[in-house]
């Protein structure tokens, strides 16, 4: 991709300009941008793959792509030790509450990346009965990455974007009281006996 | 084949025959049980392999679709009907077959076709609430109906089966999947070592395992039904996303079954590309599975270097095909477009390299006294109970039958070629693993006989732009990466598959985990596991 291409990105700029348009407190402002600095070069991902995109996961985490160039690389099992979900691959109708309870206990901070076309929308699987058509309608999504599997190279851009996003945010007052707009979203999307937020 | 109809006809003289590409006979369910037991040990029959059962809707009639084969290789198929769409019964032969049991399950999920005498008759892939059988032709598929579930999934620790009484009558009865005093352990579906998204119910007695109810469905996406909706040049594409690994040899076996309904030719050219790529997935198939099985064994190390064989196969895909999984490249003729360039200088830096990668793979890890102790002995299926779990390719290989459809039925080129089917006796994993390192060898041997006499001409016969298939049923199969894949199409004249049914080897490899891990310890179930390479994708469809 061309360079300017990697530049331009409206949805940074909006956070950017919420940010400066509320204005930063000069500590709480420094403190913000070395803990995002942290943070956003070690996101830890939780090994969830349904299908065929999460091989091309394994093969980020393999020599070749080497997702430990960015700190990545974590992959933990567990989602209590994770930051984001990668959604790779096809969500059913079986697996839609099993997701959620992930979501669910993912600690916060935490992010959802829709990592290929059945995540994002159902994809080739658009006329099936049993298929969720995207996975934003069971958990927040940050970043949508198209491709059916996208190539490793873009799960990389994808990462980045999000990467980028933390980086951008206000984390005290921000995405550490988060509750508050999780709450909105599971009390808009309930789903009875795996919502934990009452 | 014609002394089987003898045969057949002698002991059941109401039975009807017909020759399609296979015999098929039909019989009343009244019959049918007797029948089953007759192909199987009737020692002039001796049809021991059930391919698969394909569950058909033919509106004013139900029913089921068996197809045998017999240690010779003959397949017969077998049809029996109901005209009963409220309360649609057949008899059960989970008693003959191990593998029925699961499979009349997979048809009960689909058409509500009840099976007499089948001691587990759960839904498979849908939940126990789930209205409606989807691939009945008069499913609505209103999704107000089965809404996304904003609750979790209902659990059940009972099972039914259906008991014939002796005046006639047929009873549902309520049996336990476990003891009440069992101690349950769940594995998956979010599990690192059940390779995607399955998940075990374990029974445990200490560290022992009692027993083991694989459910799956996790990744069910329905794409028998969909198939349905769509063309047959349509259809195609999803080949790509059952096993994922296996995308060539799957798209082989559906273009296969299309051409041969249309009496389509197709060119020399493509046959051979066809036949490369098949052999350059399993090597990247067998690759990846040595890479994750090792990693499932704790040896992580292995999956880099396996995975840099695969990669370079990758990019001789990429280069062809322009993609890097999902490639879609055989098309309804031929493929879709011709090699690259730089495909036979590709393909031969590749057969220079694998020498050396398999020597080390084999100094790294095969001769380990880890690995060893922790695969040789585990999990051991013996040939009889291989061929009555329909534990075809790789596994069933390494249990010492000879199941590779290149030599059982010889499709495409394979008959020219000059190959070894590998068998190893011992039925162990060590044994699954060996047979996937070796195989990888003879993929090789098969592309160097091909890969410098490709022959001039097309490669895509000229088909019709909408391509019409005439009205009647086929079967074929193709040896994938990971087993028999096959292939029931029937068609009503139209451009859309009337049905299309995927035979697919990882819903025989995970049903057998039960019988293959009971009385080992939990630690060998993710080895066993592991050595049956089963994707989940692919079991679930």
């Amino acid at each position: 991709m061309p360079y300017d291409a990697w530049k331009d990105n409206e949805y940074i700029e909006s956070l950017v300009k919420e940010l400066k348009d509320n204005g930063t407190n000069v500590i709480v402002g420094s403190l913000d941008k070395l803990i995002n600095w942290g943070r956003s070069n070690s996101i830890w991902p939780l090994t969830f793959a349904t299908s065929c995109c999460g091989i091309e996961f394994v093969s980020l985490g393999a020599a070749r792509y080497d997702m430990a160039r960015f700190g990545w690389e974590v992959a933990r099992s567990s989602p209590r030790q994770a930051d984001f979900i990668m959604v790779a691959g096809t969500i059913v109708h079986r697996m839609a509450p099993v997701l959620r309870r992930l979501y669910d206990q993912l600690a916060e901070p935490k992010y959802v990346i829709a990592c290929g076309a059945c995540a994002v929308s159902g994809g080739p699987f658009k006329k099936s009965y049993h298929v969720v058509m995207g996975c934003d309608q069971i958990v927040p999504v940050d970043v949508y990455l198209p491709g059916c599997p996208p190539r490793p190279e873009a799960m990389i851009y994808s990462i980045m974007q999000l990467s980028r996003k933390i980086k951008v945010e206000r984390f005290f007052g921000g995405v550490n009281r988060r509750e508050k707009m999780q709450k909105e979203f599971l009390e808009s999307h309930p789903i009875e006996g795996v919502n934990d937020v009452k | 084949m014609a002394d089987f109809q003898q045969t057949i006809a002698k002991l059941f003289p109401e039975a009807t025959f017909e020759q399609a590409d296979t015999l098929m006979v039909n019989i009343a369910d009244a019959q049918w049980h007797s029948l089953a037991k007759q192909l199987k040990e009737n020692p002039q029959l001796g049809f021991d392999y059930l391919i698969t059962i394909v569950g058909m809707d033919w509106k004013e009639s139900m029913g089921c679709v068996y197809y045998l084969q017999n240690k010779h290789n003959d397949v017969i198929s077998v049809k029996v009907t109901t005209t009963d769409r409220e309360n649609p019964m057949l008899h059960s032969v989970a008693d003959l077959w191990a593998i029925a049991g699961i499979y009349e399950r997979e048809v009960y999920d689909f058409f509500g076709i009840v099976f007499i005498g089948n001691p587990d008759m759960r839904r498979l892939f849908l939940s126990i609430d789930w209205k409606g059988f989807p691939l009945r032709k008069d499913y609505d598929e209103n999704p107000d109906i089965n809404p996304v579930p904003t609750d979790n999934e209902r659990q059940s620790d009972f099972t039914y089966t259906y008991v014939e009484t002796p005046d006639g009558k047929v009873e549902k009865k309520e049996v336990r999947v476990f003891e009440p005093e069992d101690f349950v352990v769940n594995i998956g579906p979010q599990h690192p070592a059940t390779h995607g998204v399955l998940r075990f119910r374990t029974a445990v007695d200490g560290e022992t395992i009692k027993k083991i109810d694989v459910y799956m469905g996790y990744i069910h996406r329905g794409v028998e039904k969909i198939c349905e909706k769509d063309t047959y040049p349509q259809t195609l594409h999803f080949m790509d996303r059952l096993d994922y690994f296996s995308a060539h040899p799957y798209h082989h076996g559906l273009c296969m079954t299309i051409e041969e309904a249309a009496g389509i030719e197709v060119p020399r050219r493509a046959q051979v590309i066809r036949v490369i790529m098949d052999e350059l997935s399993r090597i990247a198939s067998h690759c990846l599975f040595m890479g994750t099985f090792c990693m499932d064994l704790g040896a992580t190390t292995m999956l880099f270097y396996t995975l840099r064989v695969r990669e370079q196969i990758l990019d001789i895909m990429d280069r062809t095909c322009g993609a890097r999984m999902t490639f879609n490249y055989e098309c309804i003729g031929g493929v879709m477009q011709d090699i690259h360039a730089d495909f036979v200088k590709d393909v031969h830096a590749l057969l220079d390299v694998l020498p050396a990668n398999i020597k080390e793979y084999n100094k790294v890890f095969t001769g380990n006294v880890i690995a060893k102790n922790r695969m040789e002995g585990v999990g051991v299926l013996t040939r009889e109970n291989a061929i009555n779990w329909s534990v075809t390719g790789p596994s069933g290989r390494a249990s010492g039958w000879s199941c590779d459809v290149r030599k059982t039925h010889p499709y495409s080129i394979y008959s020219e070629l000059e190959f070894d089917e590998v068998i190893h006796t011992e039925g162990d994993s060590m044994a699954r693993f060996k047979v996937r390192l070796e195989e990888i060898e003879q993929s090789a041997r098969i592309i160097a006989q091909l890969i410098d006499n490709i022959p001039d001409g097309d490669y895509c016969a000229k088909v019709p732009k909408v391509i019409k298939l005439p009205v009647g049923h086929w079967f074929r199969m193709v040896e994938g990466c990971r087993g028999v894949f096959g292939v029931y199409l029937e068609s009503d004249g139209s451009t859309m598959p009337y049905r299309l049914k995927l035979v697919t080897p990882s819903l025989p490899a995970a049903a057998v985990v039960n019988h293959l891990t009971a009385g080992s310890k939990i630690a060998d179930l993710i080895t066993i596991g592991g050595s049956l390479d089963y994707i989940v994708p692919d079991m679930d469809r």
